[in-house]
């Protein structure tokens, strides 16, 4: 289970995560000793066994759209790093 | 000085000392033990004082409440409406939550008085707060070792006697594991107990908030006040809450205590196991029937773990993007910026889990990794049912060995993961548990851990307060 530089680099741009050099070697060794370890689950039999996302027995909760007050424009702005008038100010997410 | 929150309320109640004059003596304890210890990220002295003087007027008007002006310390992943939250990370160095958690709001309810945010490895991600991307937080009982984590400070804040009790979180032991190493208790209620809204999210399916006291009737008195559905937590259940006070009995007759066998193997310090075999007989003497047990699907739980826990935080932390709050890099176009917020806003344990989780639920590696570790918690899960179809509750160590020295683990992730083998099956099957003090090694603090039934909070708390009266380990006060 030994991650290559290949691998390292296309799981940090999934994760849109910036790394060093010296993290990428890092990570990588750390991240292939994990998953060497973690095969042990492979010794385990789960023929026919659900999978749990989680574990209190709990169906899809639903409830009434009810118009309640909300947050307003300048406390969810007040922490924004740029902000335009009530928008948060990002850059150009379409490119040329 | 260190009162226990039923001491001091007692006191609040016939007026032999005030709200403010309890919420100053903590502060000044506050002052001279925070050098040595660095327990709080915030000290909110202001605020504290005000909601002190709240609290007084509250109790000579005949109204107070178990809470009403009781000192406590919040977990820095907690939000708090106007008090910044930085989950001891760069990336909300200067955050100021616009609201606040639920937990936060009933206990302001309860008339609780708030003396700081507690440090904590960041985002939750660790087992000795040396994590926190702020500064490292030292044992009361040896300030050369670590007092656990996540919920490090929280744990240090009683345990040193600069709170009352404290909230703290738990993904994976991170209330019982600190709890243990501190010589306090520390409970992890059963997953959808209490309500998540306004926690910072770590692991989705695993986070559960909890209280650390210096004695179990506490943990009680903070449990009635923070359990309970909320509309705002979808995840919480709308289980009535009873009064966990009156599950505080002095003995333990007809209960049936199981000992899973798994939990005490290699690794474990004598020091550690013979604690244990003395606690256990104290059970005994109590008057529970103790059994051996197997749990054989258990070694596997660090595995599981360690592949759900990263992949939940892995989504999760993809809101850390440098747009809506937080530390913000501008960088030269979008994907530059974020990358490179990101590449500066987290430490290393926070992108080493990031980098496990979005690899476990990658194409081509989904149903290997994360859908076989899903698989193997159902099986674990199974286990602890059909272990309490025969027993009240489960008794282990909490932790395999006593408080390691600072920087011992640092380097090796595995060995780090290792030291919460006892804790994280516990938020595998979701079911509720508590770390008790069970007395010293060599002077450093060992911790108990009792586990119980989904919503069954009530049987640990007896357990635990049969065998604290019995033994009385939390008098014991660490000297800072």
């Amino acid at each position: 289970m030994k991650l290559n530089r290949e691998e390292v680099l296309h799981i940090a741009r999934l994760a849109r995560l910036g790394l060093t050099e010296a993290e990428i070697t890092r990570f990588g060794e750390q991240l292939s000793n994990l998953l060497e370890h973690f095969q042990v689950l492979q010794q385990v039999d789960t023929e026919g066994v659900p999978p749990t996302a989680q574990s209190v027995e709990m169906k899809s909760v639903m409830r009434d759209d009810v118009i309640a007050p909300s947050l307003s424009p300048e406390d969810v702005l007040a922490n924004a790093p740029r902000r335009e008038d009530d928008c948060f100010r990002v850059k150009a997410v379409l490119e040329e | 000085m260190p009162y226990t929150i039923h001491e001091a309320h007692e006191l609040l109640k016939n007026k032999k000392i005030s709200s403010v004059e309890l919420t100053k003596a903590h502060l000044e304890r506050v002052r001279q033990a925070e050098p040595k210890v660095k327990a709080f990220v915030t000290v909110t002295e202001k605020l504290a004082l005000e909601q002190a003087q709240q609290a007084d007027k509250a109790i000579a008007a005949g109204k107070a409440g178990p809470l009403t002006g009781i000192p406590l310390a919040i977990k820095d992943v907690i939000c708090t409406k106007g008090v910044r939250t930085t989950c001891s990370s760069k990336m909300l160095e200067n955050f100021v939550p616009p609201y606040s958690a639920t937990v936060v709001e009933k206990l302001n309810a309860a008339g609780a008085v708030m003396v700081g945010k507690a440090n904590m490895d960041e985002f939750a991600m660790g087992s000795s707060t040396e994590n926190s991307a702020l500064f490292v937080t030292h044992n009361p009982w040896d300030l050369d070792r670590v007092p656990g984590g996540s919920s490090g400070g929280s744990a240090v804040a009683v345990a040193a006697g600069e709170a009352c009790g404290a909230l703290g979180s738990d993904t994976g032991g991170s209330i019982r594991q600190p709890a243990g190493f501190c010589s306090v208790v520390g409970l992890k209620p059963t997953y959808g107990r209490v309500s998540r809204y306004g926690l910072v999210a770590f692991a989705s399916s695993l986070d559960q908030i909890g209280p650390l006291t210096q004695d179990v009737t506490d943990c009680a008195l903070i449990m009635n006040a923070i359990s309970g559905h909320d509309k705002r937590d979808s995840t919480s259940v709308p289980e009535p809450v009873p009064d966990y006070t009156k599950s505080l009995k002095n003995d333990l007759k007809g209960m049936r205590l199981g000992v899973p066998k798994e939990y005490y193997v290699e690794g474990m310090q004598p020091g550690v196991a013979d604690l244990m075999k003395k606690a256990l007989k104290k059970l005994e003497e109590l008057g529970a029937t103790l059994q051996e047990v197997s749990l054989p699907h258990t070694p596997y739980s660090l595995a599981v773990y360690y592949i759900i826990a990263p992949s939940e935080a892995s989504a999760n932390l993809a809101r850390y993007d440098g747009v809506k709050y937080g530390f913000s890099y501008n960088g030269d176009t979008m994907w530059d910026s974020m990358e490179k917020t990101r590449q500066h806003g987290f430490g290393p344990e926070v992108k080493r889990r990031i980098m496990l989780g979005t690899y476990a639920l990658s194409a081509g590696y989904y149903d290997a990794w994360y859908v076989k570790a899903q698989k193997v918690r159902t099986l674990i899960r199974r286990e602890f049912d059909s272990a309490f179809e025969k027993y009240d509750a489960l008794i282990t160590p909490t932790s395999p060995t006593v408080p390691f020295k600072i920087g011992e683990k640092t380097d090796d992730p595995l060995a780090m993961y290792l030291s919460d083998v006892c804790t994280l099956p516990i938020n595998i099957a979701g079911v509720p548990a508590i770390s008790i003090p069970a007395g010293f090694v060599d002077g450093l603090p060992v911790g108990m851990q009792i586990i119980g039934k989904h919503f069954r909070e009530e049987t640990l708390l007896r357990v635990a307060y049969a065998y604290e009266q019995a033994t009385g380990w939390w008098r014991k006060k660490a000297v800072v």
